[in-house]
Formats: C-alpha cells, structure tokens, sequence
C-alpha cells in the first residue's frame, strides 16, 4: 500500500482545511475506502479521518419538521431509530437490506452516500476503467456487464451506483448539507451524484475538500409513512448488491394518489428519480393499471448497455411491485427480511 | 506435535462402544477460543512475510520487473524473480507420478494463466512485503487469452477425473434411442467454480541447516512431503510438516501446490523462516478449481417410461499446460437403468490454472445435469419424478453388471419422501402457490458418490498405565476427524475414548494417505482397525500363554477388549485388565501397526457407492424471479456411520454447496482477458444464512459386508450430488422455465410472467 499521512482533525473547520490539498481524502469507517486502497483503486496521499469530529453523530428534528442526519451516524443506528423508522420507513428498510449487520454497525451516513460504484472492471487495476483513470476506457462496454446500467449511461462508462440508502432519499427529496472552502453550502442530494458524460472520473458534484456533514428530509417527507416500500431484487436472499430496486412512496388521499415518488436503484451512476411515473400517478387511483403505466414511463429512456436488457423489465416490475406494496400500506414492522420480494414468507428470521 | 488437549467433554459416551455416538467434536472449544493453531498462526522466530506477485495478464510472457523499486522499500529483504531463486533438484514440470500437478514456481517469465506467481516479496512486515509486490510494476508481452469452453479445437483426453476411462459404452445408445417412444436432447452447462475455503492457503517455512520445518494446511502430509523432498532434493526424515486443522479445502489443499512451494523456496533464499498466506483474490488461480462443462444428454424411454438409452456427453477444460478433466459425465454409469448407455467426454484447453478435484469432482457437475435431464424426461413421460426414479432403479451397476455391496436407495427415497410430503405435489408445473402468492416448486435428485478407499497405516500403543495411544498423520478438515478417528481408535484399543492418546495432523506420524474422495475416514478407519486388533493381539499373547492369567489357554476361543480388559469370548467372566497383564509381562507398553487398503478381490466383484434422495422446496417470486430455497430433507445411505453428529453436519455443508451449486457460485470470467472479475467472496456468492432454509436430514441404516471392516462408506461429498439437481428441478417445478445453465439466474425467469 502506498504511503499516506493520517490526520484526526477535531474541528470539521481543520478537517476542511486538512482535505483541501490535492491527493486528500475523508475517511469515515472506511468500509468501502480501505478495501479500495488495499486494491490499490485509491491512491491516497492523506486520509482525514472525520470519525472523531463532535456533533455529526445526531439526528435531530428541526423546527420546520425537518429531520437532520449527521454524516456520521452509523447505517445501523439510523435504521434503528425507532422514531426514524416510523417516519421514513422506506429509508429504514433499504438500509436495513444493504450489505451485513457488520458492516452497517461500522457504514456511516456520509460513507454510504458517497460509495463508489461496484463496477468489477473498476475494482481491477488491471483493467481499463476511464472511472478510476480518466480517458483510459472502459473494460465494461464490451465485458461482463449484465449488472450495469440502463439509464442515464455514457459510452464512456456504464457502471451504477450501488446504494440502497440513497434511493428511497431521493425519493424524499433529501438534501445534502455540505461544508467546504467557501462555506456552508447545500444541494439537492438528487444533484450530488453525476451522470458518466464524458467526465465518469467524477462521481458527485462535489468539490476537493467538500465534507458531507448532514443529510436533510424535508417536512413533506414525513407524509408518505403510511405508504412507503423499498424493494430490492438481488442474487441471494441477503448479502448482496441490488440487481435493480426501487422505493416508492405514496400520499393518498380520499382513495386517490395525491402525490407519488419513485426512484429506482441499480440501473444507473445514481439514485435514479422517475419523476415522469410520478406524474402519471398524481390524482389518479392507485390500481395496477396506473402503476404499469408508471412502470412504462418510468423506464421508457432506458437501453440496454451490454447483456442486459433483462433490466429494464425488471425494472418494470419491481415499480409496479413497489407502488403495489406501497399501497397496501406500510407494515407495522419493518419485514425480518427488508426489501425481500421474501418479506412476507412465514418463518423468515434474517435481517 | 502442536500441544492439543483436546476436550471431549460434553462427551456422550455408551458404555463399551463410542463408533456410533453423537460426539460433540473434541477440538470444538478450542476453535471457538480462537486456540487452534492454524498454519499461519505460527510465527518462529526471525520470521520474515512473504507476498506474491502475481500476473494480471492471462498468456503471454513478464518483460520487466522494477526489482530495484521493490528492494528500495523499506523493510523489504529480497525479491524471488526467475533470475533469482534457489534451485529446486528437479524440474517442477515434470510429472514424477499421477498426483503430481505442474505447478509455476518462477521457472521461467511465461506467464500461462492469470494470477499466476510472478515474483514473491520478502520482507520485514506483511506491508512491506505488500506494498513491495506492488512496486514491481509488472510489464508484459500479452498474447491473446484462451476463455472458455469453445476457446480451440477440442480432443479427447486420454483419461479424465483420476484415471477413469474417456468413454464407455453399454449395448446400443443409437438403437436405444430409435426406439424410443419420448426423448430428450437437451444441452446443460455448469460455470467455473473456486473451491473458496474459509482459510487461505497458508505456508510457514524454517530451515535448519538441511531440515525443514512447515506448517501448512494440507489434505495430504506424506504425498506434500514427498513432493517437498523430490523438488528440494531432501530426504523425508528431514522433513517436517504440520498441520493439526485446516480451515477446509474442498480439494484444493490435497496436492502441494505453487504458492507453498515458494514459500519454502523464499525460506531457503534469505535464510530465515518465512510466511507466505494468499490473499482471497489469489486463491483463484494456482490452487485449483472446478472446470466448466457443457452437458449433452440425450435420453430415450420407452411407453411405459422405462429407460432404453442414456447418452452423456461431456466438454470440460484444462490448463494449456497440464491435465485435469472433470469425469462429468461418469455421473451416468451408476444410477439408472438403462439397457444402453454411452459416456464420453471432450476438452479444449484454456489460459487458467490447472483445474483440479473439487468437492465431487465430476459427480456435482455430473449429477446436477443427469438429475435434471432425468426430471425432464419423466415429465415428457408424465411420471412423478420419484416414481420415475423407481421405475428405473438400478439392481445392479448399470454400466458393470457388478451387483452393489450394499444400497439402501429405496429405503433413502421412501423416508426422504414421506418426511418431505413429496405424494401432495402437483405433476404440471407452476400449480402451487404459497399464501403471499410465491410461486412454490418441489424437486427431487438422487445422490450418489463412490465409497472409495486409499492407503493408511496407523500405530497402536497399550501402555502399563492402562491407557492407550493411536498415532496416524490423519487429517481434520473441520470434518471431525480429530473426534471420529479417536471413537474408532477408542472401540479397537477397548478403552474409553478419554484414556486414549489420538495423534494425528503430523507428518512425523504413520502415513494416512489423502483426506479425500471422502474415504478418509473409511481408510484412516480401516488402518485404526487394523492396528488396534494387531495390538489388542500382541497384549492377549502375553496372557493367553501366562498360565498365571485367568485367560490362560483361550487363545483358540479368543478375547473380547472391553473396557481396558481382555476377557474370554467363550467366558465373559474370567478376563483381565490391560494393566494386570502388562504388569506381569513386565513391558511398559506393546505396540502394532496396521494398514488400510481397498479389497481387489471385493471391489472386483461389488459396484460400492453411498446413495441418497434429496427433496427441495423453493419459492420463486412469479414476476421478479428470485429465488428462495426454503425447505430441504436429504435421506443417505452410506454405510455405517461413525458419529451421527458429524455426518450430520457433513450432509447439511454438501446440501448446502448443492444449492449453492444450482443458485450461486460462478466466476466471472472476462472472455477477452481470462481474469477472474468477481475473485472475492462479496461477489463470488455463496449462500449466505439467509440463503439456508431449515434442513433435515436421515441417515438410513446400511449395512456393508464388503466395503470395508468397518462399513464405512463416507459422507463428505454426496451431500452435493443430488441436492443440486433437486433445487435445479424445483426451480422448474415452480415456474415451468427449464433453465439449463448454471447457476440460474433471475433474467432467465423474467421471461414468464
Ligand atoms: C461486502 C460489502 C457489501 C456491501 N453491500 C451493500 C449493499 O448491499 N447496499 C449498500 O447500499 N451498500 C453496500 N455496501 C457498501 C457500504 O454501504 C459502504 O461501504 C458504506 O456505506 C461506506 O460507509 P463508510 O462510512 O465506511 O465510508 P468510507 O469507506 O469511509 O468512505 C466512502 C467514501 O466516502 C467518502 N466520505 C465518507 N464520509 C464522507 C463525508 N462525511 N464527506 C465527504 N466524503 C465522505 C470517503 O472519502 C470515501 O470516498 C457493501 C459494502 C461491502 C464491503
Ligand atoms: S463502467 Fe465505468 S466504472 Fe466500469 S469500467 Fe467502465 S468506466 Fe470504469
């Protein structure tokens, strides 16, 4: 492993100005950040470890209704939070269908957001990857690639984004509060990750020594509790990737969707908002009609970027899935297997 | 030899007979508090870490090395490249003996597959030497890679599997399948696979002067030392080789391999003990793995679904640079009935390691595409799938004629079934539905592997103190061998199983062949036997021509050891206890030898296997296709079991590796560059707990004459046979798709709503 200085600021004004020269990084628990440096993918110079700083460890209801999450929360804790679960039980469900209980106790809210795609050919310093090393191509184009994306891909690169966590969060319109070299700042999380284009070297809009240091839902998050699902279709029945995902969430009203959300996960180099399927939604009632006419609008500009176009169907179906589960209401548990197409099936005791 | 105390407590333990007992295994504690002692573990002192570099093109030939930048890091001590390394006394490329496996030990800058040794680092620290591999900076000259199964022109291998002929025939295939009234023809193919085990390959290696201490996991002590000395120029007893547990091998630790080798290599450059551990990524390639195959089988049944004609063909792959062949279609000689049946087998070569035994070596590939071809044909016939099976059981070895030693597959199918409540299934496929609307499908196979047997040696003591010792160089895998062979050691030496000394795990001990084929405990067991009756012999000697002991005279009728006493067979009332009759001789202890070995003379006229039935559950989402196993019962008939607590367990990880067989594990492999893309065990998926859905399984009672003197059949490997074909079936019994490549995959379920 190449050399690398490790600085433990203790305010996030000295790690902000630590991680402002080239070659810096954030390390929070370092889940996906050491695996990519043991492989050498990461080519750190410094590491500015923020798990010491005071005060990104909360969740916190603000006066508008708000809900903010510190950075630094961990995956677990947040899924955990039983007023947290309650009122975003979509975000609870798809945290709790990611990775391991290992490595959800250890993930943190900011580490989550800004894992880097699963892309193999990425991972594979051996291979050529235009993510890891602008302008060097893409392995992936023409390589095994029945997991890459099928919406928003360039032919410079094709990967996706892994996260479970962001999906039904760009659902609920969740902002990112970010502190930098100028200042406070805030986004839109749905800006934070960026389309391939001809620049898939960058991930996410953010810039040299950006720190992540909360998440926000706003107010009207809350409003969709009693009809929000993520469903999550992956290769085994827990301990893995989605394959592709969706949340879904639903305001209805006097038998009628008033507001709908949708974002899909796995098909593309972010959480992937259907605001189209919303559209159809709105005003209209929530049969299996209107959610195929969804699932068709949701997917009508994907394409298959290698073998495949199995996805997109998938992708049809699993929004179709989700608005159905959604609209059945949320349960008053979150599932033994969250996200599971399983959760229902009787004796089921993993999460 | 490691100090082990190994605890049997809670030891359930009958009176007079511990073969048979439910034994928790002795070394259990001991790894729960992490104080087993694996290779690794070891750290002599002065210890350096060595790390390989490995190549991360497929074919061609390594250019340049930057060694400088290497040894330029601190820490770093040497580098071990093609130019630089000790000698080894004879060429690695040659094939001393059929176990012998060609193996790249920096002969040369050829590069035949990817991953392959290149250089290794030795260093102060493991980073060190980690960061130094690094450093080489390899460059290459890349010839096109060789991928997959139609890579180059195929041929037929002189042998495959270990020695079994290509091809066989029975009657006529051609006419079979004329005459039939149904028939199938339909292709399967099975992925490469790794065999994964939980504890990398791992080698700590100290010279002194020409001897050589090594701990290393190994499936095989005397055949690695044997290796070790004729590619060091050694002799044997100045060889030393550890390995008290390994942390599984499925296979891949059985034969020494490149990586060790060049861990003793490493040792022998710098002068200084050395530890060499792969890293997961690099246990997939230069320690085996399983071969893809593509399955052809063509079935005839006649009106009455009785088989007319099995025809089993199989492609598999080798090394461009070696032989293996996975004996897929060996699968077909010994199940069904059919009057005529041809197996065959072709192969390309491809750029990859070496292929090599993996967990049922042929048998898993074999059975998943036989089960489902069998499952095919009885719905073309409109016959139950067990009923199927039952039409066309086979009462002697189909392709033999020979009679079987002993098959209790009936009686496996019979109790399988009923514990499975396999007569409420519906014949069509996609009838049943769970309460949530999941698509609910049973399936069935039928298990079967070979009771083999090797060679073993093993010593016995009795000593004055009344207690015992058994030493064999016996391997424990985590299969329970430390707790298994010491029950039989404990039956033959009559002493209870706490006043028995077991040694085993060293190569220092009397060779106990290979922990493979899944005959180890049959032939490890057969060498117990023999040494325990050869010393109980020597101490009755003593005492049968005393005329001061009471067993005076009985050597004709005989004597009984029970409970560390001799006793008439014709009186059980006059005997005499261990420590009397050593006493009295005046010896401090009496000791034998005895070996294991197959019967020519049996196995010349038996066909010997363990058979089983295994029932699958799955659900399968209707629309999204995913898939859930959620209930599985395997019945096995395999001889006499020795401690039903670990066969258990066994059967449970071979069911287990079935489904994972039929749902999960495939690498990934790039079709341009060779490299394996998924080489680590978050993508390389096996199942998970989630994945495991209650098991049950029964051990039907089967009593073999002839197999051995103990009736041991083995147990390691069957539990994979079988199992995979009857998730595969279920699979198709849910959602009536037959997906026939392997692992199945959710896209080839989407296509049915
Ligand atoms: C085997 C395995 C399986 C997994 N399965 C899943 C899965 O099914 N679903 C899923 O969603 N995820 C999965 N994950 C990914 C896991 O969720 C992430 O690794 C984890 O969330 C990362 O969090 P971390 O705190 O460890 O981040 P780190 O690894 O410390 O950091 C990740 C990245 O984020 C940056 N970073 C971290 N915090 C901040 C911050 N506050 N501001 C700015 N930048 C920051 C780091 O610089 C780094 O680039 C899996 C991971 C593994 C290893
Ligand atoms: S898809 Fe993207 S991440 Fe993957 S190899 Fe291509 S450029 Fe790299």
């Amino acid at each position: 492993m190449k050399q690398f200085d490790y600085v433990r600021p203790a305010t996030v004004a000295e790690a902000v100005a630590a991680a402002a020269q080239p070659g810096a990084v954030y390390l929070a628990a370092g889940t996906n950040l050491l695996d990519l440096m043991k492989g050498g993918v990461s080519r750190p110079d410094r590491l500015v470890d923020v798990t010491h700083l005071g005060g990104l460890d909360q969740i916190e209801t603000l006066a508008d209704g708000s809900l903010r999450i510190g950075a630094l929360v961990s995956n677990a804790d947040l899924a955990h939070d039983a007023n947290f679960a309650k009122s975003y039980p979509a975000v609870a469900e798809a945290l709790l269908s990611g990775a391991s209980a290992q490595l959800r106790n250890a993930a943190t809210v900011g580490g989550n957001l800004l894992q880097r795609t699963r892309c193999a050919y990425f991972y594979d310093t051996a291979s050529r990857c235009n993510k890891r090393e602008a302008g060097s191509g893409c392995d992936a184009r023409e390589g095994e690639n029945r997991t890459h994306a099928v919406l928003g891909w360039s032919e410079s690169c094709i990967a996706t984004h892994p996260s479970d966590f962001c999906v039904p969060l760009v659902a609920l319109d969740a902002v990112v509060e970010i502190e930098g070299k100028t200042g406070r700042r805030e986004i839109a999380l749905e800006e934070l990750h960026r389309l391939p284009g001809n620049t898939p070297e960058r991930d996410s809009a953010l810039e040299a020594g950006d720190l992540i240091v909360a998440v926000r839902l706003p107010p009207a998050a809350r409003g969709f509790a009693t009809h929000a699902r993520y469903l999550k279709v992956r290769e085994r029945t827990s301990y893995a990737f989605a394959v592709v995902s969706a949340a879904a969430a639903l305001r209805i009203e006097n038998g009628k969707v008033a507001e709908a959300r949708l974002a899909l996960g796995g098909v593309a180099a972010k959480p992937w908002r259907a605001r189209a399927a919303e559209d159809v939604l709105k005003g209209v009632a929530p049969t299996a009609d209107a959610f195929q006419e969804a699932a068709w609008r949701a997917l009508t500009d994907a394409k298959p970027s290698g073998d495949n176009a199995y996805k997109i169907e998938l992708a049809r179906r699993i929004v179709v899935r989700a608005l159905t589960l959604a609209a059945a209401g949320t349960p008053a548990r979150i599932p033994a297997l969250p996200a599971s197409p399983f959760a229902s099936t009787s004796g089921a005791i993993h999460a | 030899m490691p100090e082990l105390n190994l605890t049997s407590a809670p030891a359930h333990l009958r009176h007079g007979s511990s073969i048979g007992q439910p034994l928790t295994r002795r070394d259990g504690v001991l790894k729960v508090k992490g104080q087993a002692t694996y290779a690794a573990d070891n750290h002599p002192p002065g210890m350096l870490f060595a790390v390989m570099a490995v190549s991360s093109i497929a074919r061609g030939r390594v250019t340049s090395l930057d060694v400088a930048a290497a040894k330029g890091h601190p820490g770093v001590v040497d580098v071990m490249t093609p130019d630089h390394k000790p000698e080894l006394a004879i060429d690695p490329e040659i094939k001393t003996n059929p176990f012998v496996f060609r193996m790249e030990v920096l002969q040369s800058d050829e590069v035949r597959y990817a991953n392959q040794p290149i250089a290794v680092v030795i260093a102060e620290t493991l980073e060190a030497a980690t960061e130094g591999a690094a450093l080489l900076a390899p460059r290459y000259e890349v010839l096109p890679a060789l991928v997959g199964l139609d890579a180059g022109e195929s041929f037929v291998p002189p042998v495959v599997g270990v020695g079994n002929p290509t091809e066989n025939h029975l009657g006529d295939v051609e006419a079979g399948l004329a005459a039939a009234e149904k028939q199938i023809d339909a292709i399967y193919e099975t992925p490469p696979q790794y065999h994964n085990a939980m504890e990398p390959h791992a080698i700590v290696a100290a010279w002194d002067g020409d001897r050589l201490q090594i701990d290393m996991p190994t499936q095989g002590l005397m055949l690695s030392l044997a290796r070790v000395a004729e590619l060091f120029g050694i002799a044997h007893d100045k060889i030393h080789i550890r390995s008290p547990f390994l942390g599984g091998g499925f296979g891949s630790k059985g034969l020494m391999s490149g990586p060790p080798t060049l861990g003793i290599m490493a040792a022998k450059l710098v002068g200084r003990p050395v530890k060499l551990v792969l890293r997961r990524e690099q246990m997939y390639g230069p320690v085996g793995h399983r071969a893809p195959t593509r399955q052809r089988l063509r079935i005839g049944a006649d009106g009455e679904g009785r088989l007319t004609a099995l025809d089993h063909h199989a492609r598999t792959v080798s090394s461009t640079f070696d032989d293996f062949y996975e004996p897929a279609a060996d699968a077909s000689h010994t199940l069904y009935a059919a009057p005529a049946i041809r197996t065959a087998h072709d192969a390309v070569r491809v750029n990859t390691g070496t292929p090599l035994f993996m967990r049922a070596p042929g048998e898993a590939t074999g059975s998943i595409a036989l089960e489902s071809a069998i499952d095919e044909m009885a719905w073309a016939c409109g016959i139950d799938p067990l009923a199927f099976r039952l039409k066309n059981y086979a009462e002697v070895e189909p392709i033999t004629g020979k009679p079987f030693s002993s098959k209790a597959l009936r009686a496996c199918y019979e109790q399988g079934a009923a514990r499975f409540g396999w007569s409420k299934r519906s014949l069509q496929p996609r009838q049943m539905r769970d309460d949530a609307g999941l698509l609910v499908g049973w399936g069935m196979g039928t298990a079967t592997f070979p009771a083999l047997m090797f060679q073993a040696e093993a010593r016995a003591v009795l000593r004055r103190d009344g207690s015992g010792a058994m030493e064999i160089g016996a391997h424990d895998m985590g299969q329970g061998a430390w707790t298994a062979l010491a029950q039989i050691a404990a039956d033959e030496l009559g002493l209870d199983i706490d006043r028995v000394e077991f040694k085993a795990g060293s190569s220092d001990l009397p060779d106990a062949g290979i922990a493979g084929g899944s005959a180890h405990t049959a032939t490890a067991g057969a060498a117990i036997h023999s040494a325990g009756a050869a010393v109980i012999a020597k101490l009755a000697d003593f005492a049968t021509t005393d005329e001061r002991s009471p067993l005076f005279g009985a050597g004709n009728a005989g004597v009984i050891a029970r409970d560390g006493r001799l006793i008439r067979r014709d009186d059980e009332s006059r005997g005499e206890s261990y420590v009397e009759i050593l006493a009295r001789a005046g010896v401090a202890e009496v000791e034998a030898r005895g070996t294991g070995a197959p019967n020519p003379a049996a196995m010349e006229e038996y066909a010997m296997h363990a058979h089983g039935a295994v029932f699958a559950e799955v659900k399968v989402d209707p629309e999204l296709g995913q898939i859930r196993v959620t209930r599985m019962v395997g019945a096995f008939a395999a001889g006499r079991i020795v401690n039903p607590h670990l066969v258990k367990s066994q059967l449970f990880g071979g069911m287990i590796w079935g489904m994972s067989f039929a749902l999960h594990e495939e690498a990934i492999t790039d079709r341009r560059s060779g490299r394996i893309m998924n080489a680590n065990l978050g993508e390389y998926h096996i199942p998970v707990n989630a994945d495991v859905p209650p098991l049950d399984v029964i051990t039907v009672e089967e009593h073999d004459p002839h197999v051995n003197a103990l009736g041991i059949k083995g147990v390691g490997e069957i539990g994979i046979t079988g199992s995979a074909g009857a998730v595969a079936n279920a699979v198709w019994h849910a959602t009536g798709v037959r997906v026939r490549r392997f692992p199945i995959k959710i896209e080839e379920l989407l296509t049915q709503r």
